[in-house]
């Protein structure tokens, strides 16, 4: 049998309808990236001496990008292992759905909100910014390639993320240790910011380029890796396969 | 409940769920239909412009390069999830041959009956010395049966015996062990695991139902993963057969038990399945639930649909079932479930009379046939024979000449139960492990 859309879509479909009326995913996906954004605006909008604004705005903006890593971890922790524990796995596993399928729906579903969340807040942001920021700050922030990076790092930073839920949840025996575990995807993201803001590594171009890269073939591979991972009979019995 | 099936109509199966694009009429392009290509169409202008506005502010060209690809992508997307809106060709190939007797779909009006043979037809469920161990201990050993087309199978056993692990490993959820089986004709490995999916349906005795949707949403999950076209009619129907049409778009988690597991068994039926598995389907459902579950199994028998039940309730698989197995750890028995009281239990007659007899013994030894008797607590007698029809006259005879007032002379029949106890003397799911 072939790869079917059709069955992406009806897994996509069916988890964006569950997100939307679960209260505490809403939360989840409104409230914790605004968490992440205090910080950043409250730096943004604190005057600061030209030759340090670059440095200030770079290190809140990196930040930011910190929220598409966090947010999806509640949703992609959720997703096999949750559904295992609810009772609503084993029905799906005995329609023709294959593993590629079915974790493909549901990272969709998780990161679709993701992105378009990170990508509202920095919209927000940079707006913001626009109005009532320094005028080294705007300058500072309104670079194109602090666009280019939010484009192109938030939805490779969010699919990563969202890989290594799933992941965690394929094999985790419990929703809230999945979900618990799987803020550690946020680490390496949180280590780069970290590398930044204390000039160990000197965000460019050429830097950037490489990350991305990196992080698309990762995130290519993550789909692939993580369907290996599940196990069918290790997830309806509980059982280790033989 | 609509037991009553209606005969099958033809469906134009050129049509399709709704595109997400259409192909513009005039100009080119695609032109977003659904709220998801909304979203889609939205991401991909939100790029292209953060790009654009790149390449202009800090006049880097290879921007241009970025808009190109994206641009690029969502028309591929597009046209991917398009499909043009114009009516499908007739088609030009000569229908399939159709023999007198075809098997209807287990929902009607969606499907073209399938060309059926006759009996010699290869079995929809084919299992030889299929094994399952899970470490040191065995769920199931050395299983062989055969499920005849359009059959109802029951399959029965104690708790613990292996049941649901069996219907699990021949559902493809479960690797076997050992042994080997064919599954609507196809081999049980994971390639095939697929195209058995497709081909069958699972109820599990939990209907596992997603209970922040409401029930047509939950359908209309399942009628996407079995690519299940004209899927709306199709989820109408499946609603109607077990009585849940006006309760569509109540959310799962206001319904009962019983409503529950109805809408379990639409969705079954959702994909006109070629063999069905039922595992306890009339569990938590009322009386008059159960007996429309019933005559909706009688139902997709009369139209060929193959019906594996698994079952408690041992009333219900001597009432719907055509052959039953008795499985604990290993099969016990196989067969009709006249056949296995007959082989299980000799014939027995029950004589009353209005006194007790004088010499019973004297006077039962005489009659060819009677191989033994007991006088039971209620002052009845009990005869064990080789024949009961052919006893029951002589019999009659030699008690009138005995000076017997004869109340009755009849047969005893032992009911499924009576085999299943037989068989099952232990507590399978107790035992320690």
């Amino acid at each position: 049998m072939s790869f079917s859309l059709g069955r992406v879509g009806a897994v996509f479909h069916k988890e964006f309808r569950e997100f939307r009326r679960n209260r505490f995913i809403l939360g989840t996906i409104v409230v914790l990236p605004l968490l992440f954004i205090i910080v950043p605006i409250s730096d943004l909008f604190r005057h600061a001496a030209p030759a340090l604004a670059r440095v200030q705005v770079g290190t809140s903006l990196l930040l930011m990008l910190v929220a598409p890593v966090i947010m999806p971890a509640t949703l992609a922790g959720y997703a096999v292992v949750g559904e295992r524990e609810q009772g609503t796995l084993e029905p799906v596993l005995t329609t023709p759905v294959s593993r590629q399928e079915l974790l493909l729906g549901k990272a969709l579903a998780a990161f679709v909100p993701s992105v378009v969340v990170g990508y509202g807040l920095f919209t927000v942001v940079v707006i913001a910014v626009r109005i009532g920021a320094d005028s080294t700050v705007v300058d500072a922030v309104w670079q194109a390639p602090n666009f280019l990076a939010q484009a192109l790092f938030a939805p490779l930073l969010a699919a990563w993320s969202i890989w290594v839920g799933i992941a965690i949840s394929t094999r985790a025996s419990d929703v809230r240790v999945a979900q618990q575990l799987g803020t550690l995807a946020s680490i390496p993201a949180l280590g780069l910011v970290a590398l930044m803001s204390f000039q160990v590594l000197q965000p460019s171009i050429t830097l950037a380029i490489i990350l991305a890269s990196v992080l698309a073939v990762v995130d290519i591979a993550a789909w692939r890796i993580v369907a290996r991972l599940f196990d069918r009979e290790r997830l309806i019995t509980g059982r280790q396969m033989r | 409940m609509n037991a009553g099936l209606s005969g099958a109509t033809v469906v134009d199966e050129s049509m399709s769920r709704r595109p997400w694009f259409v192909r513009r009429a005039i100009g080119f392009g695609w032109r977003p239909v659904t709220w998801q290509a909304w979203v889609i169409t939205a991401v991909a202008a939100v790029i292209v412009v953060f790009a654009a506005a790149t390449a202009r502010i800090a006049k880097a060209p290879a921007m241009i390069a970025v808009v190109a690809a994206v641009l690029a992508l969502y028309s591929i997307t597009a046209a991917a999830l398009s499909r043009s809106v114009a009516p499908a060709e007739p088609s030009l190939t000569p229908p399939p041959p159709v023999d007198p007797v075809p098997r209807q779909p287990a929902v009607p009006s969606v499907r073209r009956p399938e060309p059926v043979s006759d009996a010699t037809r290869a079995p929809a469920l084919a299992v030889e010395h299929l094994t399952k161990r899970f470490g040191q201990r065995v769920a199931f050993e050395d299983v062989s049966f055969s499920v005849a087309a359009g059959e109802v199978f029951g399959f029965l056993g104690p708790n613990g015996a292996g049941k649901t692990t069996t219907v699990r490993t021949l559902g493809t959820l479960l690797t076997p062990s050992a042994g080997t089986a064919t599954v609507v004709g196809l081999e049980l490995t994971e390639r095939n695991g697929q195209e058995i999916r497709q081909r069958i349906s699972i109820m599990p005795e939990s209907p596992g139902l997603y209970l922040r949707l409401s029930v047509r949403e939950n359908l209309e999950l399942f009628a996407g993963l079995f690519n299940v076209t004209n899927a709306r009619t199709r989820i109408g129907e499946a609603l109607d057969a077990v009585n849940m049409a006006a309760r569509a778009d109540d959310i799962c988690a206001n319904l009962s038990k019983g409503l529950r597991q109805r809408v379990g068994l639409a969705r079954a039926l959702l994909n006109d399945p070629d063999i069905l598995f039922l595992d306890e389907p009339t569990s938590g459902l009322d009386p008059v639930a159960t007996r429309e579950v019933h005559d909706l199994i009688v139902g997709l028998r009369s139209r060929g649909v193959t019906v594996f039940l698994t079952t408690h309730r041992l009333e219900e698989a001597e009432r719907l079932c055509d052959r039953v197995a008795i499985l604990n750890t290993t099969l016990r028995m196989l067969g009709r479930p006249d056949e296995l009281r007959a082989q299980l239990f000799s014939r027995s007659l029950v004589v009353i009379t209005a006194a007790p007899l004088a010499e019973p013994g004297h006077t039962f030894d005489e009659v060819g046939g009677v191989q033994s008797w007991q006088l039971d607590d209620t002052g009845r007698y009990v005869l064990t024979v080789d024949d009961a029809k052919a006893v029951a006259p002589p019999l009659t005879r030699a008690l009138v000449a005995a000076g017997a007032d004869v109340q009755a002379v009849y047969e005893t029949q032992h009911t499924l139960e009576d085999v299943y106890m037989e068989l099952i003397s232990d507590d399978v799911e107790a035992r320690v492990r």
